[in-house]
């Protein structure tokens, strides 16, 4: 019974205009309750239903011949084979070819699925009315009552030095789990605030691993740097990297306008932290005009021609500048470590 | 001496000291002057210098001066080379169309040998990078996998990783590299146009460059490789997320909504 099939007695009469009044059925909002069930084509017809299942039998073979397909293109195509395929370009044929048979296998899969369910399970609607979660009223009485006898029984009101001792082994179970996290890892200790710069480092262009000089670095140019004696294949290259690469720009000293900057500069030339004090992204799109540097990820902005301050964006700290001199082999070497840590600021950074 | 002091108010004492004052600087100037003028013969080079100071004059020096001394308009041009001015008037970016954040790349305006005087003569205002020759720029031979380890720690922090370019602040940007000539990427890197900084031969030396320009063009050609298929511009991450949840999950629900709005009932209401 559709919602369109109205019973004849609920459709309202004809209206009595001489009174006005207007008969209304006794429930107009009546639940029309779930329509009928209609039957599909494979529920009728046997041929039909073969038909979907030859279907669905397909799709799943198509689905083993992608996997096939799949473990054979890895035994045949090589890493390194380009293939021209459009409209993509030039592409690796291993990856091409797993993604394609491997993406196939598993959609074939899910149609396959799909159009089982839709055209052969039973598709009978099934109601399943919904019911007051609450419990009769007995059964609560029954459980309260229940409840109550337990605690009286325990004495647990009246013993109170069980009833708190026990409280106590209960709190201090879970410590165990607690100190047991101190095994996850050795404490920082001091290396957040210490990078492997110290007085007479001298400072290695990353470009070369040559020291660097004073006169390599001209007005608006940009170098990298890292302290001497780090290797690129130590053990620890990227922890150490990571807290001491330094940018290297030549400032007029003129234009330089924070005047602890100019102490800690040599000649103009100032070395700071690369990485941005926000949440410690490398940061280096320096734009020599207007010494801005513009960190990429989060868009804090510092003008290294005063301290690095902070002109835009959600960093806290300056940029954490090295002050540098010169040695006696004329090389740029550091006259300390950095003054903060660098990076993000973290809890006890005060 | 008493002489001469007992005549210093005679009516053309002044004079006299004027013409003492002119003689001492003409001498001294004379004696001091640059000898490079005097000298100067009929040669390619100086000719090359006249003839790009008279393109100068018409198509630079209401912005960069008559000397190229500068203006509120343009920089002062005394020391940026001849590369510099190959860079700039080589990719289009000279003349400048209009004032702005960042002058774009345009149609080239002069040919290469009007290119080449003009350089001559703002080469000859003060020393500066050199125009590159053929064989500094060719990446024949370079080493592409240094050039890639270079070109991340120096460039694709603005340039992206495969030199697609990228955004700077207020409106400035960092072009794309693609189809940018070896001689133009070259000279970028010596004199640092625009916002971008130099990278001086001092502490990038021109195996180096080198080695990048090879790295740039064997990521960007037409025929470059891209073994993980589908490039998508070649953004970064943002792109390739975003092209998966707009289209990948967007045909997913397509498919879904498709497979909801067709029923299975053999007759339809």
């Amino acid at each position: 019974m559709s919602s369109q099939e109205i019973p004849e007695e609920r459709l309202p009469a004809e209206q009595d205009t001489a009174h006005g009044a207007v008969e209304v059925a006794d429930d107009p909002f009546a639940d029309p309750g779930l329509p009928a069930h209609r039957p599909r084509i494979q529920d009728i017809d046997e041929r039909a239903a073969k038909r979907s299942e030859r279907t669905v039998a397909l799709m799943f073979t198509m689905s083993m011949l992608a996997t096939v397909g799949f473990i054979a293109s890895y035994v045949i195509f090589p890493v390194d084979k380009i293939v021209f395929i459009w409209p993509f370009g030039h592409v690796s044929a291993l990856n091409f070819s797993l993604g394609l048979t491997l993406g196939l296998a598993l959609f074939l899969i899910g149609t396959g699925a799909v159009h089982w369910a839709r055209t052969l399970m039973s598709d009978v609607e099934v109601a399943d009315d919904r019911h007051p979660i609450e419990a009769a009223p007995e059964v609560k009485a029954k459980v309260l009552a229940d409840f109550a006898a337990g605690a009286q029984e325990s004495a647990l009101g009246r013993r109170k030095l069980i009833r708190n001792t026990m409280f106590g082994a209960l709190a201090l179970v879970p410590l165990s789990g607690v100190v047991l996290l101190r095994d996850l890892g050795p404490l920082p200790e001091k290396k957040l605030r210490k990078t492997l710069w110290a007085k007479g480092k001298q400072l290695v262009n990353m470009n070369t691993m040559e020291p660097l000089r004073p006169e390599d670095v001209v007005v608006g140019s940009l170098t990298f740097a890292m302290p001497e004696g780090l290797e690129e294949d130590a053990h620890d290259f990227q922890n150490q990297i990571a807290k001491a690469a330094l940018m290297i720009v030549r400032i007029e000293p003129d234009d330089i306008k924070d005047k602890r900057q100019r102490e800690w500069a040599h000649e103009g030339i100032v070395a700071f932290s690369k990485i941005c004090t926000h949440v410690g992204c490398p940061i280096s799109l320096y734009e020599q005009q207007t010494h801005h540097v513009l960190c990429p990820c989060h868009q804090s902005t510092f003008d290294l021609s005063d301290g690095a301050r902070v002109i835009f964006g959600p960093a806290g700290h300056p940029l954490p500048q090295l002050r540098i001199g010169v040695n006696s082999e004329g090389n740029l070497e550091a006259l300390g470590d950095f003054a903060e840590p660098v990076g993000p600021a973290f809890w006890e950074r005060g | 001496m008493k002489k001469l002091s007992a005549r210093r108010r005679h009516p053309l004492a002044a004079v006299v000291v004027l013409l003492l004052a002119l003689a001492a600087t003409g001498g001294l100037y004379a004696a001091f002057a640059p000898a490079g003028k005097a000298q100067a013969d009929e040669t390619a080079q100086s000719l090359a210098i006249d003839e790009g100071k008279k393109l100068y004059s018409v198509g630079c020096a209401s912005c960069h001066g008559t000397g190229g001394q500068g203006t509120t308009d343009g920089p002062q041009l005394v020391g940026v080379g001849s590369a510099a001015v190959d860079f700039q008037v080589g990719t289009g970016r000279m003349p400048a169309q209009q004032p702005g954040a960042q002058v774009p790349k345009k149609k080239v305006i002069y040919t290469q040998a009007e290119i080449d005087q003009l350089a001559a003569y703002v080469a000859s205002l003060g020393a500066g990078p050199i125009t590159p020759n053929e064989s500094q720029v060719d990446p024949a031979g370079a080493d592409v996998a240094k050039g890639g380890d270079l070109f991340r720690t120096n460039c694709a922090q603005c340039h992206n990783f495969t030199g697609k370019g990228g955004a700077l602040t207020h409106g400035k940007y960092a072009p794309d590299l693609e189809g940018v000539s070896p001689k133009h990427i070259y000279e970028a890197m010596q004199t640092g146009p625009q916002s971008m900084p130099s990278f001086p031969d001092t502490t990038m030396p021109e195996q180096e460059k080198k080695d990048i320009i090879a790295y740039i063009k064997t990521v960007n050609g037409d025929d470059s490789a891209s073994p993980g298929g589908l490039s998508l511009g070649g953004l970064g991450p943002v792109s390739e997320g975003l092209f998966g949840w707009i289209f990948g999950l967007g045909g997913l629900i397509a498919i879904a909504v498709w497979v909801a709005a067709h029923t299975a009932k053999a007759k339809k209401s």
